[in-house]
């Protein structure tokens, strides 16, 4: 049974980053561009799917709530101060696709709001997984790090990180789902991008060793872990020869694969902590019969349609925009 | 302690979920009225109907919105700033809370979807069986809701485990007869939500002389609906004061303003209560009255205040006055729904421009009755979160600094008078506007998620005829 919620939590974190993340990243080159032009078919580009991405996020907290209280308390009340950032982020970009086309005069405050809420919220989730992946102040299973315990160096470094991640992404996305100039100029944007964000793994992975972080005892110890960041070159090599080709879809799918590895590496080489070195999964998990309760609904009923309703509606939506449609 | 977070926090958990109760009841309401409206339209046929669903379809879909939107933040709030209570209460809580979400997210995912856009590819009936499945929905999530507060309220079916309480009965939990109670009056208080907005709406075209068709239908069927709930609201609102006067005797107390053991005892209808002097100012009350509200019987010793060390008693004047305030609404959307039910049954009711502009002042009075009853619940059961059990100040995230809380509580009431300014001002646009063309094909890119969208395009379809005639 908590096995089965582990998985639930995974599926719906993963789906979050995937979805969200070329969402988000979309929103953070929005705020590159000038043109109206290309703002719209850039907004059109994401405007059916964005809310039923962010539900994930939703999905996440509450399943985190039930089947592992611990660590939603623990987590939700540490990051205090990020986790606003990022709701107020997500709300101001949320309202931003229905607001901006109401109004001419007052459309810089939406597109500001969209472009600002989306870079604040990739920010803000990056930092908080790097602040986990460092360690945070924890004795007794009680965080002791105050207001801005979550704050460091490396923490920041990671935000910047997914924030360049979740932008190559979107312009992937971009590729993949529009034609002509907005295509262009975003496989004009992917290497800059792509070398960017291969920086900053470069980096990270310094510090780590300078610091003598301890993920990094871990993966010595565990060799089989570096089965996921070889997925992950193997994708980036994929993904740049179809660059070369110009096979419009098969980037995303890797930066999608890409994403996959690095949070299956980080997810691993965690195990079986959930909050890393200071609390288990099962010193987290809810008794018995909390999991049990759900699963009965939820679980076997409910996920699994969510999960075909995902499906569908990017059935629906798959293909190129058409440039009469972008007029939304 | 610091006690100025945890009053903060109070006033941001308070304050945020004010805000978001105001859509949930809207929403709850108007999809019955549309399930209403959309029969109606099958069985006779009269296209008059059809309008109003259209219409009405379309603010509902941005009610829709905003609910969601401002009930993310409180699915965050309990970790952020009730981490305690989301620690030891996660395993009864959490559960109950993502059942909300997942029926949420599956209600959006099919009937809303099908609503919005599945008019002309679905069979009829499917159409009508779509809006009651989406009525059933929200009522389903206000019950998963109601479920989770009930237990705080009511707290039954654990056992304390290592800090935790272990839910060790679910049957109990969701079949606790004091959850049967409130639910009825949360959904009936929704009801009325819908029934007064449409009424209200009614009669403020009538009072401009416009679509006088649609005005007669809205105000009829709203009058009439409400003059059946609010009796029954009443009924539900006497069990609601039963179940406190048991389990919650303290509040039970503090609403009435009782701050002696009395026998028989009186009832106190308006007075200032003191809690330092611990007794009523200027109060007017009617001797055996309160025995009879509490017990039914003439002479009942019922507690007061003073029964209770001052740690245990909840503030009195917010509960006191916010229950009169509720029950006050009550009497004024009576007076206006029965008058205005026997107008329109002898149909003189478009003579009487004064009930009409009462009826259209009248929409505020279902939301101020909403909160002043949660006010009334939720200040009322203080000090305790976990009634009896866990008290609201130790619940608390113990490391919570006031200023990160003033930060929280600043940022979220600049967001929300912002969204909810521009939010409120397209409802209006569109009420205004009124009952004019309908959907039409859906269009682009618009997707059951994103129901505001559909407005979007609404703007753009040449009714600017019909718009000036409702200048
Ligand atoms: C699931 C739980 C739940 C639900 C459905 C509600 N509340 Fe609540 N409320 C709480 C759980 C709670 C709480 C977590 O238990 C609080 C926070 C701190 C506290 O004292 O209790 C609280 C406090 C609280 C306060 C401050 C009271 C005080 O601190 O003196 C107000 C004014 C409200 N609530 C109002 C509402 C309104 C208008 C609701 C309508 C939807 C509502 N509550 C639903
Ligand atoms: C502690 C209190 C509450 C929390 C944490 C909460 C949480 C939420 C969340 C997360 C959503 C969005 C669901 C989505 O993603 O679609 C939502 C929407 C909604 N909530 Fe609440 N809510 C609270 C209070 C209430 C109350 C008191 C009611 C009614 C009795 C209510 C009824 C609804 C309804 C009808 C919706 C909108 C429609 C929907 O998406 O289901 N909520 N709430
Ligand atoms: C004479 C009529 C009424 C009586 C006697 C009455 C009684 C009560 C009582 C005693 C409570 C407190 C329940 C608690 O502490 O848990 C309550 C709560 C509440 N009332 Fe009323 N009420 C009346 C009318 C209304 C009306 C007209 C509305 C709305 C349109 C309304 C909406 C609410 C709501 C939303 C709550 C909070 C939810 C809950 O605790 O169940 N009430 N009512």
């Amino acid at each position: 049974m908590v096995m089965f919620w582990v998985s639930v939590l995974a599926i719906s974190i993963l789906l979050y980053i995937f979805l969200d993340g070329f969402d988000l990243g979309i929103g953070i080159l929005f705020g590159l561009t000038g043109s109206e032009e290309r703002r719209r078919a850039m907004m059109s580009a994401v405007a059916p799917i964005w809310d039923g991405n962010e539900t994930w996020l939703v999905v996440a907290g509450v399943v985190l709530w039930g089947a592992f209280p611990v660590v939603y308390a623990t987590l939700f009340s540490a990051f205090y101060l990020p986790l606003l950032v990022m709701l107020a982020g997500l709300i101001l970009r949320g309202v931003a696709f229905e607001y901006r086309n109401k109004t001419e005069r007052l459309r810089w405050i939406w597109d500001a709001g969209f472009a600002g809420g989306s870079l604040v919220a990739a920010f803000t989730q990056g930092l908080m997984v790097g602040a986990l992946v460092e360690g945070l102040p924890i004795a007794n299973g009680h965080y002791t790090g105050g207001d801005f315990g979550w704050f460091s160096p490396f923490a920041v470094l990671c935000g910047v990180g997914l924030c360049l991640g979740y932008a190559l992404l979107g312009a992937c996305w971009l590729v993949k789902k529009c034609e002509a100039e907005i295509r262009e100029s975003a496989y004009r944007l992917i290497p800059y991008l792509a070398v960017g964000l291969f920086v900053f793994l470069i980096v990270v992975f310094a510090y780590a060793l300078a610091q003598h972080l301890r993920v990094i005892d871990l993966w010595l110890e565990r060799p089989y872990l570096f089965a996921f960041p070889a997925v992950g070159a193997i994708a980036a090599l994929v993904a740049a020869s179809s660059f070369r080709h110009h096979q419009d879809s098969v980037p995303f799918y890797m930066g999608a694969l890409i994403f996959a590895a690095a949070f299956g590496t980080l997810a691993i080489s965690f195990w079986p902590y959930m909050i890393p070195f200071s609390i288990t999964i099962y010193e987290a998990a809810a008794p018995h019969s909390s999991l049990a309760f759900m699963f009965w609904g939820e679980g076997l009923f409910v996920f699994p349609l969510m999960l075909l309703y995902t499906v569908i509606s990017y059935t629906v939506f798959r293909g190129k925009l058409k440039s009469s449609e972008t007029h939304y | 302690m610091d006690l100025t977070a945890l009053l903060l926090s109070r006033i941001q958990f308070g304050s945020t979920i004010a805000f978001h109760i105001i859509f949930p009841s809207f929403s709850i309401g108007l999809a019955a009225w549309l399930t209403v409206l959309e029969a109606l339209h099958l069985w006779t046929r009269r296209p008059t109907y059809r309008l109003i669903f259209e219409f009405w379809l379309k603010i509902f879909g941005i009610a829709f919105g905003l609910g969601v939107v401002s009930g993310i933040v409180m699915a965050f709030q309990f970790g952020t700033n009730w981490s305690v209570l989301a620690r030891m209460s996660g395993p009864i809580q959490g559960p109950l809370l993502s059942y909300e979400t997942f029926t949420a997210f599956t209600l959006e995912a099919s009937f809303f979807g099908i609503l919005l856009f599945g008019r002309s590819r679905v069979p009829p009936w499917f159409y009508l069986f779509s809006t009651a499945m989406v009525a059933l929905g929200t009522s389903l999530s206000a019950f998963w809701i109601m479920a989770n507060n009930t237990w705080m309220q009511v707290p039954i079916g654990y056992a304390m485990e290592n800090g935790q309480f272990v839910p060790n009965d679910w049957t109990q939990i969701t079949l606790n007869p004091v959850l049967w109670v409130r639910f009825p009056h949360m959904v009936l208080a929704a009801y009325l939500t819908g029934a007064f907005c449409a009424a209200a709406t009614g009669a403020w075209y009538l009072l401009r002389g416009i679509f006088s068709a649609e005005a007669r239908v809205m105000l009829r069927m709203g009058l009439y609906f409400a003059a059946v709930l609010l009796p029954a609201q009443l009924v539900f609102g006497h069990f609601n004061g039963d179940y406190i006067h048991h389990y919650q005797p303290a509040k039970f107390a503090a609403i009435e303003g009782r701050w002696h053991d009395e026998q028989p005892a009186s009832e106190v209808l308006v007075g200032i209560p003191d809690e330092t002097a611990e007794t009523n100012h200027y109060a007017i009350s009617i001797p055996v009255l309160g025995s009879l509200i509490a017990s039914m019987s003439l002479d009942s010793k019922e507690v007061g205040l003073t029964d209770f060390p001052p740690e245990d008693r909840p503030p009195v004047a917010i509960p006191f006055f916010s229950f009169r305030i509720m029950v006050g609404c009550w009497a004024i959307m009576l007076l206006i729904a029965w008058f205005g039910s026997y107008l329109i049954h002898k149909g003189r009711i478009e003579h009487y421009r004064l009930l009409l502009w009462a009826t259209f002042l009248s929409f505020p009075l279902p939301f101020i009755a909403i909160l002043s009853g949660w006010v009334t619940a939720e200040v009322g059961r203080q000090p305790w979160v976990v009634y009896g059990v866990l008290r609201t100040a130790d619940a608390m995230t113990p490391f919570l600094s006031t200023q990160t809380v003033l930060v929280s509580l600043a940022v979220y009431c600049i967001v929300y008078t912002f969204i909810f300014t521009f939010g409120t001002y397209y409802i209006y646009r569109l009420l205004r506007a009124g009952p004019v063309g309908s959907m039409g094909l859906p269009p682009i890119g618009a997707v059951p998620n994103r129901p505001m969208s559909v407005i979007n395009e609404q703007r753009a379809t040449p009714i600017s005829g019909h718009l000036s005639a409702g200048e």
